[in-house]
């Protein structure tokens, strides 16, 4: 089986939610492999959240916010704007593919560019391959054992 | 007789407890009130002795050092099964701390560097040690080396941690004092997974420094200049564990000029020191500028080692992939 790339979407409420919800109205198609959870901010997303979807199975992570200057919080995405690629250095430091997570503004109107942006972000991910954790669970059962011949196991 | 007390080091460097003996003449107490199990810093105990004990025959153990190979793991089963209380003592235990830093790279790596590249290695013959070698007599065994180290909740079930590199002694003292009053008196014991000698918030809530809204366009280290006493590190530049950090040490570090290294590990509710760190940094940067914004964060040193400095084997991700 081919692989699906799983990407996370952390899409502000105010513009990129918005914008997602223009494409899908307006029948745009995009690869249905992004899972977008709608925050109120795109200063809202904290790398926490970021680092858990990678762990927890994202292959990708693309945060949409507003474009600089329209937060509808004043400066929301500036700090988010700031925090990315502190993130990505963190990722590439940690051996993951900072190309894994995208910053993007998308406005109420841009149906489009989310589109064009979401088949871009799936085909790279796609590319990329998916994301295995090594080492992660400890799994007793998986550990590395020394044989022991007999007589020294008395003394 | 007595309650039994164990104190056991895996993967750590004697810190902790050099830190036990820094309590001062509380020491007599503890002495006083139990009596030793296995304490391999300080006496002569053999792993078979406490294999002959009953199950939770120890009352107390306190578990330093971070599970780093075969035989760490196999004494942290062995101290489980024999303690009632077992608690993670120190940064090493508790999330991984420096040793945890192996996590960077792997155990090929490291056996390469130390035993081979290092200049001051003398090895022609390409040594590596190897857990079984043959030798006339029969066979000797060292522990296996993991590749990934691990914090001790991770591998066996723990009952509290006492966070800190090492631990303040003020802090241990106080622990120890409250064990010993609680076992005295028979007083029910604090809910399991209490972190113990430290409170809730953050480091810079012990900090006496004064913070403004100063943002910064360069980030520098300790020794380029003289800090000011009285502002927070942060805002002159200097990158400090700080607000990632649990509170409990008494900002010692940073009223001596010295930024937060991050060892009382993650304060409550925070998913990930670095992630927490990575916040932190952000909102100091001044700039709204992609490029520019690229350019100040260029300006960390070691910005990962630095925010995981205490804490990679408990982070998010746990191990760097390579």
């Amino acid at each position: 089986m081919s692989f699906e790339p799983k990407i996370l979407g952390l899409l502000c409420n105010w513009c990129s939610y918005t914008g997602a919800d223009l494409a899908g109205t307006a029948r745009m198609k995009y690869p249905p492999n992004m899972r977008s959870v709608r925050v109120m901010c795109s200063g809202r997303v904290d790398p926490g959240f970021i680092l858990e979807a990678f762990r927890s199975g994202a292959d990708g992570v693309l945060i949409c916010g507003c474009h600089p200057g329209d937060c509808h919080y004043v400066e929301g995405n500036y700090k988010c704007m700031r925090r990315i690629p502190l993130t990505q250095m963190l990722l590439k430091g940690m051996g993951i593919d900072p190309k894994r997570l995208r910053l993007e503004w998308v406005s109420a109107s841009e149906g489009a560019r989310f589109m064009e942006i979401v088949t871009e972000f799936t085909e790279q991910i796609r590319e990329l391959g998916p994301l295995e954790l090594q080492d992660w669970e400890f799994i007793p059962e998986e550990l590395e054992t020394v044989e022991i011949s007999e007589p020294h196991k008395e003394s | 007789m007595k309650p039994k007390l164990a104190i056991y080091w895996a993967a750590s460097c004697g810190g902790c407890d050099i830190a036990i003996l820094d309590i001062e003449d509380k020491i007599l107490n503890v002495a006083e009130f139990f009596d030793l199990a296995l304490w391999p810093c300080a006496a002569d105990f053999k792993y078979k002795d406490v294999e002959a004990m009953p199950d939770k025959s120890i009352t107390l153990t306190l578990f330093n050092g971070a599970i780093r190979n075969s035989e760490n793991y196999e004494l942290a089963c062995l101290l489980r099964e024999k303690s009632v209380v077992l608690c993670a003592f120190g940064s090493c235990a508790a999330e991984g701390c420096i040793p945890g830093l192996a996590n960077f790279t792997t155990k090929e790596a490291i056996c390469d560097y130390a035993y081979i590249q290092s200049p001051s290695t003398v090895n022609p013959e390409g040594i590596i040690p190897q857990p079984v070698t043959k030798v006339p007599e029969g066979e000797i065994t060292i522990p296996v080396m993991w590749n990934t180290v691990r914090s001790l909740p991770q591998v066996v079930d723990v009952d509290y941690i006492v966070p800190g590199c090492p631990p303040q002694s003020d802090q241990i003292a106080d622990v120890v004092l409250t064990v010993i009053d609680i076992l005295k008196n028979g007083k029910p014991l604090p809910p399991k997974g209490t972190v113990l000698g430290a409170t809730d918030k953050s480091c810079c809530d012990e900090c006496t420094r004064e913070r403004d809204v100063k943002k910064i366009k360069k980030f520098i280290r300790p020794f380029e200049i003289i800090t000011d006493p009285d502002l927070c590190l942060m805002e002159q530049g200097i990158v400090c564990c700080g607000p990632a950090t649990r509170a409990g040490c008494g900002a010692k570090c940073v009223s001596a000029g010295v930024p937060c290294r991050g060892c009382y590990g993650k304060p409550i509710n925070i998913r990930d020191q670095g992630a927490k760190m990575v916040s932190a940094i952000a909102s100091v940067i001044d700039s709204t500028d992609p490029e520019e914004i690229e350019r100040i964060i260029a300006t960390i040193p070691d910005p990962v080692g630095t925010f995981y400095r205490f804490s990679l084997p408990d982070s998010m991700l746990r191990r760097a992939q390579v």
